[in-house]
């Protein structure tokens, strides 16, 4: 489960919180859509979450563990597949995942088995030998993924992880996370694809202005929202149709 | 250990797949040793071997003018030519045709002589050797003093003005000794005399001797090169390996390791093994090239006998404080703007206070002190101690110690600021 109390993120310079006061519980085996508008704490969020930054007010635990008091332990139980690519390159998809996997302590056949089960079922086994360089976006995608569930997390966050890719790519990395789900795996993502979450997702909350305006099932939330017959009409009637550039 | 070895292998693919880089951090550093070495050698051979063509317009037309000319063929160090006219000997210099034009000053040789002999008179005359009375009844005429002019070539450095007017000044010196024993001989000895009763060669005379454990061994450029640019280019492992670091972050793929579990001094682990082996196999193929590559393009040999262990064991040490700062640098930096210019701006630097261009000794008191804290000073001091001290272990562990401490300080900075800046 995932605990998060009063949890607020202020960048250093900016006038405005990122992420303000967030109240959430994330049972396990849940799968958890963070949607909003560009800006509006998402990533932020995701980030305290994965330990990249640090909140400024309030606290948050997961499975009972913390990163003050836990960080390794924490660490092992978490995957995070970032929004960039964060791979390597010049090395071939099987050397950065094992490389990958082998930061998580695993070694030797179990590594390799585990390489080569998740690069079979996201249809990259031609290309395991490939540098990533000479990958498509879609390819990138799917081996991002791959190295962030390899030491088969107990919860995994992913930001944004369909982004500019091709409908089959889509449908292949929604399918390996649902069968990722099926096995225990507690899944948080963030997406613009108000469709893909309204399917996938089991609960999700709408944040703006870093604050978390709604959570609850997807139906639940088209119900409750007044002429609203799907997710994306749920989400303009919550965020409005204001355009929400900033820097 | 495991993910130090994975890391460690990491970084050796990311580092072979790049056989650019990989070449430009191979082989720039030997093209710098050969390229420094024949410069070096050469200036060395221009002075020694090969002449520097200089112009001469002799206005005296005597026995003087005839001995500098004599002497300063005879130096080996000069083509000397003759000219008519001082102007056109000038504007030939100043133009950069010509580094140096001597002008010798109309009657020298008549006036040296006269003045010398007039010398000489008034010397015996107070040994009671000539009669006063006759001394004084002789026409003395008033004798100006003579210049020879130098002009150089406004670009000429000063240290070769300097060398050229030791040497010319030691030419002229020669001649005007010559000249007061050849009088003192003339008024002394009877006219039929062929004896010499002067030895008119130079009574002291100069050895070079370096204390040294192996007797006569005179370091010649390479032994002087190899050692300084050697270091140079273990410094300059600082560059890629803070660009390999700043690729990281922006790549994305430093922000997964920090989700991962492990700690950033493993991270580190992996970079200085593979850069530690790079900065070795770099200072072995500089010894290499020292020993076969030199002899084959007229360049002298090193010597590296009995030496090897104790240079290898500089090179580690050397290597490691050159990848601290390295990790450093990579740690701080945010991008490839920031790491490149500065990092090699900072090499540059601490090769010149280390002394790898201009001797300690000759730097300003306050330069010499800062010199100290240049860890390129301290390896420098190494490999000389080895290379042309030939001293022992003992002897070089000051040295090697602290360029040890100074990886052991910028590694843990390093480490500090990392979880400074990204503590959750």
């Amino acid at each position: 489960m995932i605990t998060i109390n009063q949890l607020s993120k202020k960048y250093k310079d900016a006038e405005n919180y990122a992420v303000s006061n967030i109240d959430l519980v994330i049972e396990n085996k849940e799968i958890f859509g963070l949607l909003g508008p560009n800006g509006a704490g998402k990533t932020t969020l995701i980030s305290m979450l994965s330990s990249l930054i640090k909140p400024t007010e309030g606290s948050f635990s997961i499975n009972g563990l913390t990163y003050k008091e836990d960080k390794n332990n924490l660490k092992q139980i978490i995957g995070i597949v970032p929004q960039e690519y964060a791979l390597y390159p010049s090395l071939t998809a099987y050397e950065n995942l094992f490389y990958l996997g082998s930061m998580y302590g695993l070694k030797g056949n179990r590594l390799t088995s585990l390489i080569k089960e998740h690069v079979e079922t996201l249809g990259l086994t031609d290309f395991i030998d490939k540098k990533i360089r000479h990958f498509s976006g879609g390819m990138k995608r799917r081996i991002n993924l791959i190295a962030s569930i390899l030491h088969e997390p107990k919860y995994l966050f992913l930001d944004e992880p369909t982004v500019g890719v091709d409908v089959q790519s889509k449908n292949v990395i929604i399918d390996h996370l649902k069968e990722l789900n099926a096995n225990g795996t507690t899944i948080i993502y963030t997406s613009h694809h108000l469709n893909e979450a309204e399917h996938f997702c089991t609960r999700v909350g709408i944040v703006d202005h870093g604050k978390l305006i709604c959570k609850g099932k997807p139906s639940e939330l088209i119900f409750q929202q007044e002429g609203a017959n799907n997710l994306e009409e749920v989400f303009i009637a919550r965020t409005g149709k204001a355009l929400r550039d900033y820097v | 250990m495991y993910k130090l070895l994975s890391s460690t292998y990491k970084e050796f693919l990311l580092l072979i797949r790049d056989l650019g880089g990989l070449a430009i951090l191979f082989v720039m550093p030997l093209v710098l040793l050969i390229t420094i070495t024949l410069i070096q050698n050469n200036t060395f051979k221009t002075l020694k071997d090969s002449k520097i063509p200089i112009l001469l317009v002799d206005n005296d037309k005597g026995p003087v003018s005839e001995q500098i000319k004599k002497g300063l063929s005879s130096t080996s160090a000069f083509e000397v030519i003759k000219k008519a006219s001082e102007e056109e000997a000038k504007e030939l210099v100043f133009k950069g045709k010509y580094q140096l034009a001597i002008v010798i000053p109309e009657s020298l040789s008549t006036d040296l002589e006269t003045k010398v002999s007039e010398n000489v008179d008034g010397i015996l005359a107070k040994f009671g050797l000539e009669e006063e009375e006759e001394l004084n009844s002789r026409n003395k005429r008033v004798i100006q003093k003579k210049e020879v002019k130098l002009y150089f070539d406004p670009a000429t450095q000063q240290s070769f003005k300097s060398s050229v007017k030791n040497g010319i000044d030691k030419v002229i010196s020669s001649i005007e000794i010559q000249s007061i024993y050849k009088a003192f001989e003339e008024q002394l000895t009877e006219e039929s005399s062929e004896e010499p009763i002067f030895a008119t060669e130079s009574f002291i005379s100069f050895k070079e001797i370096v204390p040294n454990k192996a007797e006569n061994a005179i370091p010649n450029a390479s032994q002087h090169n190899v050692p300084a640019w050697a270091l140079f280019a273990i410094f300059f492992i600082i560059l890629p390996l803070s660009i390999n670091m700043v690729k990281e972050k922006s790549q994305g793929t430093f922000v997964r390791l920090r989700t991962n579990p492990v700690s950033y001094a493993t991270v580190l682990g992996g970079k200085t093994i593979v850069y530690l082996g790079v900065c070795l196999t770099q200072f072995v193929l500089m010894l290499l090239v020292g020993l076969y590559l030199f002899p084959l393009i007229s360049l002298p040999k090193i010597d590296i006998t009995d030496k090897l262990p104790m240079l290898l064991l500089v090179a580690f040490f050397a290597g490691l404080a050159a990848i601290g700062l390295g990790l450093l640098l990579g740690t701080i930096f945010k991008t490839h703007e920031q790491s490149a210019p500065f990092g090699a701006t900072l090499v540059v630097i601490l090769a010149a206070l280390g002394g790898v261009w201009v001797p300690v000794f000759a730097m300003p008191k306050f330069m010499q002190i800062l010199s100290n804290v240049s860890p390129m000073n301290w390896g420098l001091n190494a490999f000389y101690d080895v290379f042309l001290r030939s001293v022992g272990f003992v002897e070089i562990i000051p040295e090697i110690t602290l360029l040890f401490l100074f990886f052991m300080i910028t590694t843990t900075i390093a480490i500090l600021y990392n979880e400074k800046k990204n503590a959750v």
